[in-house]
């Protein structure tokens, strides 16, 4: 089950769900009434592409506030072709292993297993030939 | 407008103090200033306090402690750059007319590790979404690749500031560091290895504002200035989820910094010293450029050219900045404050800028926030 509904779209390949704003043109994520960048309320929803570049990358090396998860992992963010940066767990946690400007693909990735037992997932990046497009990761 | 003076300062010093509360360091650092200003029950007729952790009502227990409340107590949240909120509505009421002194001060009481904020949801914390580090580590390698700067500039940021810390009785870290020991101690998130990153921590510090025409020759207030994020910068200090391909968005910083030089009627080719918000040693490189202490991409140059060490040009952090004092949120600003009026004033013995009449205060964090306070004498 995604970590919060609304995020990405359950089928495969997965897309962030986020919106356009029909004054400034501009892409947003995650998806809202009000546009983040112009304040309009003209705003549509849209599937993001699934593809974009990678912009920036690290890894997280401890568990941060509130994480369940495992460490390391990746974290970056990717250009979308909107004209959106989207901030990003990525799958790669080996920051030597990734260069600017390369090819990212979204993936659904595993967090921890809820009190039900049940998975909890996420979204990320993945590198893209490498990349498991449209897997669940779990 | 009514000018605004610095009638008196304190502070304390920041580090971790097991057997004393948030309270207690306020106590202290309010004593010494109203102390320094001879001002007394009575002899204020506003209080703001900053603080982002200390809760409900924590300027009143303070004043409370000491019996002096009745005025307006009024508490202030703008994460780093709380007490930079709370001098400018200090300043502006002073300014404006409403009250002729005003007590302002800031308190801190950080838990330790990575700060958990109430900023991020709770699934944004199950993501790993509120790593902290990672985002100064993002912004970091941004600027690496922009402006030029290498993990060799990060190390040397480092020791400069120790190096300053080393003659600052109210630092937490005093021992001088090296590159190599920078260098040599864990990746937190790459590039940021661990020494780069301030810690958070505990301290208070204390300001009493008055009319400046009660004190000939005293600190002026030239500019107290806060400003929020224009959105659309993906690693602005708003921390949004996404942003726009566009690197023009002028980052709040430079949107204080302007607004600051402009209310003072200065620029940064008049500053003779500045503390600036080294929460990691990229940090401070950024706030080289975004303060236009020199053109964007200049930073690693600036730098390297040695021009912001004690001694040189326009010396950054003469107190050791946040690498050397650690990081209690809500005190962090007016500690600089303290620190840079008593650079104007003199005070500072070994780590004394020489000579300073112009002295700038830098803050910026989550929200965003940036505070920039232009200090003259």
């Amino acid at each position: 089950m995604p970590v919060r509904d609304g995020l990405f779209s359950a089928e495969a390949p997965p897309r962030l769900l986020g919106g356009r704003c029909g004054s400034c043109a501009s892409h947003h994520f995650p998806r809202a009434d009000t546009c983040p960048y112009c304040s309009s309320q003209d705003v549509a929803p849209v599937a993001l592409s699934a593809e974009g570049e990678l912009w920036a990358w690290t890894a997280v090396t401890a568990a941060p506030p509130g994480y369940r998860g495992e460490v390391p992992y990746g974290f970056g963010v990717v250009e979308l072709p909107e004209g959106l940066r989207v901030v990003a767990r990525l799958t790669e946690a080996d920051p030597g292993r990734l260069h600017a400007g390369q090819a990212m693909r979204l993936v659904v990735v595993p967090l921890h297993a809820d009190e039900a037992g049940q998975t909890v997932t996420t979204f990320a990046f993945a590198p893209a030939p490498a990349g498991a497009a449209g897997g669940d990761g779990t | 407008m009514t000018g605004v003076a610095v009638a008196g300062v304190g502070m304390h010093p920041f580090g971790r103090f097991e057997d004393r509360s948030i309270t207690d360091m306020g106590v202290h650092a309010v004593r010494g200033a109203l102390a320094e200003a001879g001002v007394g029950r009575g002899g204020f007729q506003a209080a703001f306090c900053g603080t982002a952790y200390g809760g409900v009502a924590s300027g009143h227990k303070v004043l409370g402690r000491l019996g002096m409340t009745g005025m307006p107590i009024v508490d202030v949240e703008a994460g780093c750059a709380s007490g930079a909120a709370a001098l400018m509505l200090g300043a502006g009421a002073i300014g404006a007319g409403q009250f002729d002194t005003v007590l302002v001060f800031g308190i801190e009481k950080m838990p330790k590790g990575i700060i958990r904020s109430s900023f991020f949801e709770p699934w944004q914390e199950a993501a790993g979404m509120a790593a902290t580090p990672a985002y100064f580590a993002l912004r970091a390698q941004r600027l690496m690749r922009a402006s030029g700067v290498t993990k060799a500039h990060l190390a040397d940021v480092v020791v400069k500031n120790r190096r300053h810390g080393a003659d600052n009785p109210d630092a937490m870290f005093r021992a001088p560091v090296e590159a190599r020991d920078v260098l040599g101690s864990r990746v937190v998130c790459e590039p940021l290895h661990l020494w780069m990153l301030c810690t958070p921590n505990e301290g208070a510090a204390a300001v009493v504002l008055t009319r400046a025409d009660a004190g000939a020759g005293a600190v002026r207030v030239a500019a107290a200035v806060l400003r929020s994020h224009l959105p659309g910068a993906v690693l602005s200090e708003s921390t949004p989820m996404a942003g726009l391909a566009d690197d023009t968005v002028v980052p709040p910083t430079t949107l204080a910094a302007r607004d600051a030089y402009e209310e003072a009627g200065l620029g940064p080719g008049d500053l003779d010293v500045v503390e600036c918000q080294d929460t990691d040693a990229a940090r401070e490189l950024l706030s080289y450029e975004e303060l236009g202490l020199c053109a964007p991409g200049g930073a690693g140059a600036l730098l390297e050219e040695g021009a912001t060490v004690l001694g040189a040009r326009i010396p950054v952090n003469p107190s050791g900045g946040l690498l050397s004092k650690g990081e209690p949120l809500g005190a962090s600003a007016l500690g600089q404050v303290v620190e840079l009026v008593r650079q104007l004033r003199g005070e500072c013995g070994p780590r004394q800028v020489g000579g300073a009449r112009v002295a700038l205060s830098h803050t910026v964090g989550r929200g965003a926030n940036a505070g920039v306070v232009i200090l003259t004498r």
